[in-house]
């Protein structure tokens, strides 16, 4: 219960200073707009041609943008040192694991969903019926590179050429949830579009063991 | 100041602590009894911080253990940190910091209990203000009833008066003196002797991360702190 509670103050704090300092959703929305944009000018596809590519297109632009919001989760804290004092504060260090996981994926979703209607009107691809597993997707998605993101967010903060580690990280882990987050997408935006639990499925495990690994070990990654 | 839980002891039994091959700790075993002062000395780089971050249990030791004397087996008992940096978050306001970690640590009667200490710190015409547009002083003034939320049994003080005027200097000097004198077990480290050193009712002397001297109040106290200042 304490680590819920905890959790939840961690992430009012994490949504006020956010909103207060729009430095995160400015970044990653810009950049997301400025690759959909380019891509389309570039491209020009077809219909046919923007539902077999644009999927993979949106997670790459995604992942990218993550890596810009996942970099300073941890760096922030350690201006002023809040790091220690959040430490000494709550009674379970996972809580502020809990906390940057759910403000990261929160703010990572309204990235998305503020780029879906732009890129659905310069790829001229309708998925309006599938909204709802969409934003399932998404939500997956997003929490696989949120937790992932994190948790080495925590590692390479304490880490020389910090700034390095973390793409150098993030990618490879986060290969098998973006190549089964773009394979559900493209299945929603076909031309008959279903879903397929079996990714769904497949997203979901994959946040479960790295919560879990997290839940483990996430102390460990917050010492000095 | 709000008065402080039961105060603790420290135990420090055969501690080491390394970074790759520099010793911070080395092989340290000794004791602070619960409601003692104690005013840790020594050269930049002698393990003072080291010792203050393993007592906080924010650093895990290489070798050795660290135990708490006195402090309830079933809850982590209450240690509040002040050092060079605040600690607090720079975009938010002295109260909105204040208010976060009282909830984060289940203070009772959050809003009140900051409220007063805002008043005991000297900020509360500042409770609005975002911390970024506080001075030095101020900014430790925030640091301070951060600490103090949870009424802490166990007070760490890593270099708290580095920045300060003097004004700010003296008013620091009140605030410890006033909690050594309500129980509150306090480690803090110095350079120098000064009026904060003055508080403490023992002091220990580090160097190369080992203990080299450990004297209560006498004629060895201002000796320890020679060749520290900065």
């Amino acid at each position: 219960m304490a680590l819920l509670s905890n959790a939840a103050v961690l992430v009012g704090k994490e949504v006020r200073t956010e909103f207060r300092s729009r430095e995160l959703l400015s970044t990653t929305i810009v950049f997301v707009l400025v690759v959909v944009v380019v891509f389309s000018f570039t491209f020009d596809p077809t219909s046919s041609e923007s539902r077999r590519f644009g999927p993979g297109l949106l997670w790459m632009a995604f992942l990218f943008a993550a890596s810009l919001m996942l970099q300073p989760c941890f760096l922030r804290e350690q201006t002023a040192d809040t790091l220690t004092a959040l430490r000494l504060a709550v009674e379970d260090p996972f809580a502020i694991f809990l906390a940057k996981i759910a403000a990261n994926t929160l703010f990572l979703l309204l990235m998305e969903l503020l780029m879906l209607p732009v890129f659905a009107a310069l790829f001229n691809v309708s998925f309006a019926a599938q909204l709802p597993a969409i934003l399932l997707t998404f939500f997956l998605g997003s929490l696989g590179i949120s937790v992932v993101g994190t948790a080495l967010a925590a590692i390479s903060a304490q880490a020389r050429m910090r700034e390095l580690l973390l793409p150098l990280l993030l990618l490879p882990l986060l290969t098998p949830v973006l190549v089964v987050s773009t394979e559900v997408t493209i299945r929603l935006m076909q031309a008959e579009p279903y879903l397929e639990w079996r990714g769904i499925g497949l997203m979901a495990a994959f946040d479960a063991v790295f919560l879990t690994v997290l839940w483990l070990f996430g102390e460990y990654f917050l010492e000095e | 100041m709000p008065a402080a839980q039961r105060s603790i002891g420290l135990q420090f039994d055969q501690v080491e602590k390394r970074y790759g091959s520099v010793y911070a700790l080395r092989n340290l075993t000794f004791h602070i009894a619960p409601g003692e002062c104690v005013a840790l000395a020594g050269r930049n780089g002698s393990g003072k911080t080291t010792l203050l971050r393993v007592a906080a249990r924010l650093v895990r030791p290489g070798r050795g253990t660290v135990s708490y004397s006195g402090a309830d087996r079933n809850r982590r008992p209450a240690i509040g940190f002040v050092a060079h940096a605040p600690m607090v978050y720079e975009e938010l306001t002295a109260e909105e910091n204040l208010l976060f970690f009282a909830r984060l640590q289940n203070v009772e009667h959050p809003a009140e209990q900051v409220g007063k200490l805002l008043a005991e710190v000297g900020l509360e015409d500042r409770r609005d203000s975002p911390v970024r547009t506080f001075s030095r002083g101020m900014r430790q003034r925030t640091a301070i009833a951060r600490a103090l939320l949870a009424r802490p049994s166990l007070l760490l003080f890593d270099e708290p008066a580095t920045g300060l005027d003097a004004e700010s200097g003296f008013w620091l000097t009140d605030q410890v003196r006033k909690l050594r004198d309500s129980g509150c077990t306090i480690v803090m480290s110095l350079h120098g002797e000064s009026e904060l050193a003055r508080l403490a009712t023992r002091a220990v002397r580090l160097e190369a991360g080992g203990l080299i001297a450990d004297t209560h109040r006498g004629a060895m106290f201002q000796s320890i702190f020679a060749g520290t200042a900065i």
